[in-house]
């Protein structure tokens, strides 16, 4: 029976891959061929979306973009023995845009059955626990702190030491809870990663339980992910079934259960303390640090906090070991970030890269230029909180700290890119609005700054006393800096103060840009 | 207690048995409550805190915090615009003007008729393929003014 891939990616389902799947069954059987569908994860190359990729003697072979339309031709033409077809892609691994990249965390992603137990077996899954089980929980923790690992969720807290806090607080109880809520416009890595191949993040988890001595963890999903919560609850169940969660993981009479919480539309639940809130039943507002999650932290117990992408990188290393990881990658920023090329790009998708990178030749070689092809002309890195930058700042290598140096932040990986029809005076009041919209309310610069801040960028805008108002919005920045509890309010300036210094013109102010 | 009340009630009651025993369980009740009534019925509020043992303030509070719960019953098609950044880079708010004049609603709003509800979201984690949307459960990526009109004529004639 020839197997043959059509994905249950969200991203793919919105251009049609439902519709192309379901067209195939029926179409295959109206002509007596016998197929066996594999809902698979994306590849990421979503241009390339509703992608077709069959296996055949030859090894797999992709079509794309496929419209349902296009099957019985398709079926016509050969596809099912990968003949050839205008929509024809070949060996979609030998296009640059997959081969240049270091797929680590998402090796996996696209290529097998995401719910499939023996599927990421046959592929290399669950080594990572194995071999931690036969560790102390010392020597887990160092595997991951030799990595290098960073937080991919936006901090880029080192992991290990994280980890090793909640391993050094005694608790009755402890957990580990995954941030799965990946508010951040422009980024969808998350949940590639657990649409695509949800167990490498339950074994991630459970070696995080493993490491600590947690007993329980809970997967804190955004209620925007309908398709990654199915993907992730048919995944937990089969790895119950196959004794990889429960009572007595592989026998080894370790205990890990594993359960998907769902939040409500909130942004700032994105926040450790304020997802913790959220779990336990509560408003989502921040709660002042210390004490730190890791020794206070759900339910009052020692919690680890990470993202999916964090999580999901652990049983690699725990498989290869931490220097295997730690060998990508340049600076203090080790190993690979799942990078997102999102908003106004030709060539959208996931691009797994080891550190170091130019922005540059992501945005044009693998990129390919704006979809609008028109210039690009400001790039948004690491969220809604992030700063825009403009074309002389693009050739900053992607790596924490050369990003820290320019005054933005590479964040979750997210890369939104506008063209030169933007108007940054726009997107600069924007993130004030966002942040009116999504403050936990706690801090007066953050809940009541905001609303000032968008009074004062319109009165920037219809010139209106302009001097005095550039200052004073500067003046209100500096507040929020200073005197907000977590970054909403605290980074909202850098989109706004970017948008500020590198397009004035945009505020009708002079183009002095240094 | 109003009319309709009467007949959500056993609903209700079923959701906070169901999760009688587990840890911080005040949201999935609320998920619970809403996936079941397509929204939380004020007079649930006092069921609720009952249960959990909370004041009906504590509960309203955590309703009110997030955008997602709804406390006045959707459209029979709830419409979901992403407004956020990367959809804005794609032409998003024309998108979003269209689809509010297209539907005679603002965001946040409910046709007379009560066929279609219309709401914000930040983020629909299509960004790749923005403007993104959804209806109901399914999702659709660039989405121009005309395929929002024809995804809205779909829902017209199915109905
Ligand atoms: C406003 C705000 C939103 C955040 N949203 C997320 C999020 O959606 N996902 C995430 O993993 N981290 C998010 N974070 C970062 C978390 O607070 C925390 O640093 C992270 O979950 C720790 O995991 P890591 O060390 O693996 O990155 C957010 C932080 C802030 C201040
Ligand atoms: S900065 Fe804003 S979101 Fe963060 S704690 Fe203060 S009010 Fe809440």
């Amino acid at each position: 029976m020839t197997r043959v891939f059509v994905s249950r990616d969200s991203t793919a389902l919105s251009l049609g891959a439902g519709l192309v799947a379901k067209t195939l069954a029926t179409e295959a059987q109206a002509k007596n061929l016998t197929i066996d569908i594999v809902r698979n994860g994306s590849r990421g190359m979503f241009w390339l979306e509703p992608l077709v990729e069959v296996e055949t003697a030859q090894g797999r072979v992709a079509y794309g973009p496929v419209q349902a339309a296009d099957i019985p031709a398709l079926l016509d033409a050969g596809m099912l023995e990968g003949k050839q077809h205008p929509l024809f892609l070949g060996n979609i691994e030998q296009l640059p845009y997959f081969k240049n990249q270091n797929r680590l965390t998402f090796a996996r992603v696209g290529i097998t059955d995401p719910v499939s137990l023996d599927d990421y077996i046959a592929h290399e899954g669950y080594r990572g626990l194995k071999n931690a089980l036969a560790m102390q929980q010392t020597e887990i923790v160092k595997h991951v702190t030799d990595s290098g690992l960073r937080g991919r969720g936006g901090a880029a807290f080192p992991t290990g030491i994280k980890w090793n806090t909640v391993l050094n607080s005694p608790a009755e109880q402890k957990y580990i809870v995954c941030n799965a809520d990946e508010g951040d416009s422009g980024t969808f890595s998350d949940r590639m990663v657990m649409e695509g191949d949800p167990f490498v993040l339950i074994e991630g988890m459970t070696i995080a339980g493993l490491a600590v001595g947690a007993t329980q963890g809970y997967i804190y999903l955004r209620v925007e992910y309908p398709h990654a919560h199915k993907a992730l609850n048919e995944a937990i169940q089969a790895a119950y079934q196959g004794g990889y969660l429960g009572d007595d993981i592989q026998g080894s009479g370790k205990a890990f259960h594993l359960e998907v919480r769902l939040g409500a539309g909130a942004y700032i639940c994105g926040e450790e303390t304020s997802l913790l809130e959220s779990l336990e039943g509560k408003r989502g507002l921040v709660r002042f640090k210390p004490p730190l999650p890791a020794i206070v932290g759900l339910f009052g117990k020692p919690t680890i906090v990470n993202n999916v992408i964090s999580l999901a990188s652990v049983p690699i290393i725990l498989d290869k070991g931490g220097d295997y990881y730690r060998d990508y990658g340049m600076g203090r920023s080790r190993g690979t970030l799942p990078l997102q090329l999102a908003g106004n790009i030709k060539h959208s998708g996931l691009f797994e890269a080891a550190f170091g990178m130019t922005l540059r030749e992501l945005l044009y070689d693998y990129g390919g230029g704006s979809a609008s092809g028109r210039p690009i002309r400001a790039v948004q890195v690491g969220g809604p909180l992030g700063a825009y930058l403009y074309d002389d700042q693009f050739d900053t290598p992607l790596d924490y700290e050369a990003f820290a140096a320019i005054s933005a932040v590479l964040g979750h990986g997210g890369i939104v890119v506008h063209d030169d029809t933007v108007n940054m005076a726009e997107m600069a009041r924007y993130a004030m609005e966002f942040c009116v919209e999504e403050s936990c309310g706690k801090c007066t610069p953050c809940r009541i700054g905001s609303t000032r801040g968008v009074e004062v960028i319109d009165r920037i805008v219809a010139d209106i006393d302009k001097a005095k108002n550039v200052e004073l919005l500067r003046d209100l920045c500096d507040t929020m800096v200073c005197g907000s509890l977590c970054a909403m309010g605290g980074m909202t300036p850098y989109p706004v103060l970017s948008a500020l210094n590198h397009f004035p013109e945009d505020f009708g102010l002079q183009a002095a840009r240094a | 207690m109003t009319q309709d009340y009467q007949n959500q009630k056993p609903v209700v009651l079923d959701v906070l048995a169901a999760h009688q025993a587990m840890p911080g369980n005040l949201l999935p009740i609320l998920h619970g409550i809403q996936d079941n009534l397509g929204y939380i019925p004020a007079d649930a509020v006092a069921d609720i805190a009952a249960a959990l043992n909370l004041s009906r303030a504590e509960v309203h509070g955590v309703i009110s915090f997030y955008h997602y719960f709804r406390t006045t019953p959707p459209g029979k098609h709830v419409v979901r615009i992403c407004r956020a950044e990367s959809c804005q880079a794609m032409n998003g708010r024309t998108l979003e003007k269209h689809a509010t004049q297209m539907l005679g609603i603002d965001f946040h709003e409910t046709t007379a008729d009560e066929r279609f509800s219309l709401e914000a979201v930040y983020c629909l984690g299509n960004c790749a393929c923005s403007p993104a949307i959804t209806i109901d459960g399914d999702i659709y990526g660039r989405v121009t003014p005309e395929k929002f009109d024809q995804l809205i004529a779909a829902c017209k004639g199915a109905q």
